[in-house]
């Protein structure tokens, strides 16, 4: 139900804050886009916030500076915002609206998609499967990513989540593609939401540097780019990840950071709407705003390609309750959390292992895609390592002296765990993560290892050691 | 049908200018393409609509259509093995991928029916007029409740689709009724019955926890609050495939797409326990996921319920699976909010306890129009901020239901599954189920029970002590607490979803392995009073067999096998069975 587009000049009765206020003369519909131009000839993008008989509330999603009301005129796109999208994208840089900034012509488009994205019928997905390995042991080996999968990294102000989401853009790779690491198959769409410009820039060169530029593409919206334009940023993202799975059957991979910015930028935008707020200033509808990009990772039935999604949030106050992660976590299937202890102890990735949990490892690990008997392993290691967490609690209360010949035995197993397997220098692939955790479980007495059965136990941790006799 | 047009749109609400009068509660076709919505609101001069569909492109002057009616859907007996959205508009019709506003596409098969009546008969409101096969088996195709009188003409006995008529009655008023197999019913009205019943059996879920220790009557309802990662959707699919219900009623309400895809690529491959057919002929899917309108999410809980009472109504015992109501009630806050609604605790509306009371009160067992017995189970996922126990929805729901599964965090962040907690969790229904368990393979039931739960307090207890002064400086009394408490949680709390062996554990199986188990307690507390050390107890065998059992211990037989090892490797350790009970017969 699309119209043709319509220039009203001379039309605006008022701007507030992001709104302004239209006389309504022509024919409107709810959420279709605008284009707005100042006397300074830039022009600004908004949609339809609203619209009755007499008026037309149009919210811009960029800055209102330099706009008057008796010079501006208005664009009514007569559709929903639209990103032209095509090939050539890979390999640039965009801004958080799609537009290019590194230089370079503008793409050339194959189509528009509507950037809002259409939500997937259930019936019509197939269920995420499928192993992706990302290079990183706590990941990999403990909580593994499949392809379709949304999991997002759970950080805190001064953890190493840059840092993280550079070795995945670098080292994240499909192991059932085998060789073409670098090959057409895979694909990287990068969203960096409201980061600051030094960050932005490590991105870039993070880019350059490791040649990924024949799979990525970023878009890279500011910390000094207006708020309501971060709401667009990760949509633009999701919008060329949907083109380039879904068009040109790739396997892309979305990482979208800081989402905490996003949902910072929409209780702002909201709040200018003076909408009533629900837990934290934050309006109601948060969970289903986030649902909106979060359930745009999948696959579809009789589609090749995929969208699997690591959005990357910050915790306030290193507080997994807070609003952000907690809804995040109700969407997502899983989450990595990242733990400051470990951080200060010079580990990296800093991945707090307990509460960190990929609801779908089952469909993608296992016999048929990485190694029969990774669940077990891993499942006995997520058992062991919460009994060594007691152990400690334990022992910090009676003295190290003061435990069991099993729970020392516990306590350590839990450092070597720790600096042994979810520490790491470089890279390691799946083999090289399961070796280091059958390791650690040779620091346990045989009898504990009640998740693996006698002969995941003799084929892989070997011989009795019991300790205390 | 009046008319209306619209004045103004935001989002999912949209106010229009009457033509002619409107009801409150009416469903209306909002625009060119007939987006679904409901007036929920009359105002001299204005109706308020809430519209169940993305409102994008909608501008003023645009035509709302009123129906005559509320909001209703179309009951049909080929609803059996379908997926459809929060309004029941099938989803598994049609090649689009993508859900767009505006009626979907796609015909349904034809239903073979066969009639039961024949011209001249009298057919009584709510009873059956023929047969339909679908997925398998044979339901009774039912005349609406409201509709009864002389049967004028009847179809003959071959395929229709749900909507020809296939049953003519004349009414008691003189006029005719077309009947067809299908039949729209309002969402939020009940529908009739005969009589309320006494719900006295349970619903076998397969699994130990809810069944031997919490277990829920047929025609009752349960809560299942839990913080995210706990397992929530993972136990409610595990209930949608276990549980022995005739229908299973999936409500996937604002969850995720990639779990219900799952789920609909599993129920197919999977068989049902009782008729060995695909589960998914017994399944009906109603999908209204997070990302989809938010609107028909609040109606998608009332579509489920009233699906379920018209497969109960055929005489089925019906289970409904909601997942989640808290996104549920948070549609209801947010269409709330853009009503300009005052709002109570946690900027839910005031009347968000009511509206749960309502959906919980329509679980029952109850003897239907037609005379048979049929009953709805109710299992209402729970999903609070942080986790919080105190939050509206949990703290209204726990009023309505009779029993809470709680899902404990701590459990789930050590993998223990199904996470629920034992000593948190209650069910009011253990009573009244006793008598069933007694005459299914569990004599001393209610007093296992206790015991296993009045251990695992004792646990609780313990364990706090042993946190701070070591679990060996505990007497051995104590000690052995301990392991018995693991034995318990470890053997018969523990169950692998996706265990091919133990992700469904029958009642023979549950009361096999809850013999064993409570045979080894009694034997280690016998030995216990010998003098031998829990340690010892510990390093047993049958101990370490008994903890792998649910993966490994399969059939009648393996579990003789099984107690009888558990009799030798206490025979063994020097205490025969039955001469240390008595302490004076002890050492």
């Amino acid at each position: 139900m699309s119209r043709l587009p319509v220039v009203l000049s001379g039309g605006l009765a008022r701007i507030d804050g992001p709104l302004l206020f239209l006389r309504r003369t022509a024919a409107a519909g709810y959420n279709e886009a605008v284009e707005v131009v100042g006397d300074d000839g830039r022009t600004r993008l908004g949609r339809v916030a609203a619209v009755d008989e007499e008026r037309i509330v149009v919210e811009l999603l960029e800055s209102t500076t330099n706009l008057a009301l008796a010079t501006t005129r208005v664009r009514l796109m007569g559709e929903p915002l639209k990103l032209a999208v095509g090939p050539g994208m890979v390999g640039r840089t965009f801004n958080g609206v799609g537009k290019p900034i590194d230089g370079g012509p503008p793409v050339a488009a194959v189509e528009a998609r509507r950037v809002d994205g259409l939500a997937i019928k259930p019936v019509a997905r197939v269920a995420p499967s499928e192993f992706i390995e990302t290079g990183i042991t706590a990941i990999d080996l403990l909580d593994s990513l499949v392809r379709g999968q949304k999991l997002p990294i759970f950080s805190g102000g001064g953890l190493p989540h840059d840092r993280i989401a550079i070795d995945l853009l670098r080292h994240a790779r499909l192991p059932a593609a085998g060789d073409d690491r670098e090959g057409e198959g895979f694909a990287v769409c990068f969203a960096g939401i409201g980061i600051p410009h030094a960050t932005a820039e490590r991105f870039r060169r993070a880019m350059e540097a490791s040649g990924g530029a024949a799979r990525t593409t970023l878009f890279l919206n500011l910390a000094s780019d207006p708020p309501a334009q971060r709401l667009l940023a990760p949509r633009v993202a999701l919008t060329a990840a949907e083109y380039l799975a879904f068009t040109e059957h790739r396997h892309v991979l979305v990482i979208l950071t800081d989402m905490t910015n996003y949902c910072e930028a929409l209780r702002e935008v909201s709040a200018g709407h003076g909408e009533i707020p629900a837990r934290k200033g934050y309006p109601g509808y948060l969970y289903s705003d986030l649902a909106s990009l979060y359930e745009r990772a999948g696959r579809i039935r009789g589609v090749a390609g995929s969208i699997t999604q690591l959005p990357i949030l910050t915790m306030p106050g290193d507080d997994m309750s807070h609003p952000i992660p907690d809804l995040t976590g109700y969407i997502t299937e899983g989450q990595i959390v990242l733990d400051r202890d470990l951080a200060r102890r010079g580990l990296y990735p800093p991945v707090k292992v307990l509460p960190s949990l990929s609801r779908l490892m089952k469909d993608g690990t296992g016999d048929s895609f990485t190694h029969p008997d990774h669940p077990a392993l891993a499942t006995q290691l997520y058992a062991s390592y919460a009994r060594a967490v007691q152990a400690r609690v334990l022992a910090s209360v009676v003295g190290e002296e003061g435990v069991s010949e099993v729970d020392r035995a516990y306590l350590r197993f839990g450092d070597h765990f720790e600096r042994e397997v979810v520490a790491q220098e470089g890279p390691r692939t799946l083999a090289e993560s399961m070796t280091a955790g059958w390791a650690a479980l040779r620091l346990l007495p045989r009898e504990e290892l009640h998740r693996l059965s006698g002969e995941q136990i003799a084929a892989h941790v070997g011989g009795d050691r019991e300790v205390g006799k | 049908m009046s008319t209306a047009r619209v004045t103004w749109v935001g989002g999912p609400v949209v106010r229009a200018r009457p033509e002619a009068p409107f009801a409150m509660r009416e469903a209306v076709r909002v625009g060119d393409l007939g987006l679904l919505g409901e007036v929920v609101r009359l105002e001299a001069g204005e109706i308020v609509v809430q519209v169940y569909e993305e409102t994008t492109g909608l501008a003023p002057g645009a035509t709302v259509e009123g129906s005559g009616a509320p909001l209703a859907v179309r009951l049909s007996p080929g609803l059996l093995g379908g997926t459809f959205d929060g309004l029941l508009r099938p989803l598994h019709l049609g090649d689009d991928p993508f859900v767009r506003p505006g009626a979907p596409a796609g015909a349904t098969p034809p239903l073979a029916f066969t009639p039961t009546v024949r011209p001249g008969e009298r057919l009584v409101a709510g009873h059956p007029f023929g047969e339909v096969a679908v997925g398998g088996r044979t339901v009774p195709a039912l005349a609406p409740p409201r509709v009864a009188g002389e049967v004028v003409r009847v179809a003959a006995a071959r395929a229709y689709q749900d909507d020809a008529t296939v049953c003519t009655v004349r009414a008691d008023a003189g006029d005719e009724v077309e009947v067809s197999l299908a039949h729209p019913w309002p969402v939020r009205e009940p529908r009739p019955v005969a009589a309320r019943l006494v719900a006295d059996a349970p619903l076998i879920t397969g699994q130990r926890i809810i069944d031997t220790f919490l277990p829920v009557a047929r025609g009752a309802s349960a809560a299942i609050p839990g913080g995210f990662g706990t397992g929530k959707t993972v136990m409610l699919e595990s209930l949608a495939k276990g549980c022995d219900a005739d229908v299973i009623v999936y409500v996937g309400c604002g969850e995720r797409g990639n779990e219900l895809a799952g789920l609909l690529a599993e129920l197919p491959e999977l068989e049902d326990p009782q008729s060995g057919r695909p589960l998914m002929e017994r399944s009906v899917i109603i999908a209204n996921t997070s990302n989809m309108p938010v609107a028909a999410r609040e109606a998608s809980i009332y579509t489920g319920v009233t699906v379920a009472e018209y497969f109960r109504d055929m005489g089925l015992s019906v289970a409904v699976m909601a997942d989640s109501t808290s996104r549920w009630a948070e549609a209801l806050r947010e269409v709330s909010g853009r009503l300009g609604e005052l709002p109570g605790e946690a900027g839910y509306p005031a009347y968000l306890s009511s509206r749960l009371a309502d959906f919980y009160e329509r679980a029952a067992r109850v003897r239907t129009l037609a005379g048979t017995e049929g009953s709805v189970t109710l299992l209402g996922a729970v999903s609070p901020p942080s986790g919080d126990m105190e939050e509206p929805v949990v703290v209204h729901t726990r009023r309505y239901v009779r029993a809470v599964w709680v899902l404990d965090t701590e459990r789930a962040h050590a993998r223990f599954y199904p996470a629920i907690h034992p000593l948190t969790s209650y069910s009011e229904e253990a009573e009244r189920l006793a008598p069933w368990w007694q005459a299914h393979g569990q004599p001393h039931w209610e007093q296992v029970r206790t015991r296993m739960l009045t251990l695992l307090e004792e646990e609780r207890r313990l364990a706090r002590m042993a946190r701070i002064l070591g679990a060996e400086a505990l007497p051995p009394a104590q000690r052995l607490i301990l392991v018995e408490a693991r034995l318990v949680n470890e053997a018969l709390l523990r169950q692998s979803a996706f265990s091919p062996v133990d992700g469904r554990c029958p009642p023979a199986r549950q009361a096999a392995m809850v013999r064993v188990v409570a045979r080894f307690l009694d034997l280690a507390e016998e030995a216990l009073e010998c003098g031998v050390e829990p340690e010892t107890i510990t390093a047993l065998e049958s101990y370490r067999r008994l903890l792998r059992m649910g993966e490994e211990v399969v059939g009648e037989a393996a579990f003789a096998t099984l107690e009888e090892a558990v009799e030798q490797d206490f025979t063994r350790l020097g205490c025969p069975a039955g001469h240390g009970g008595g302490g004076e017969g002890g050492r």
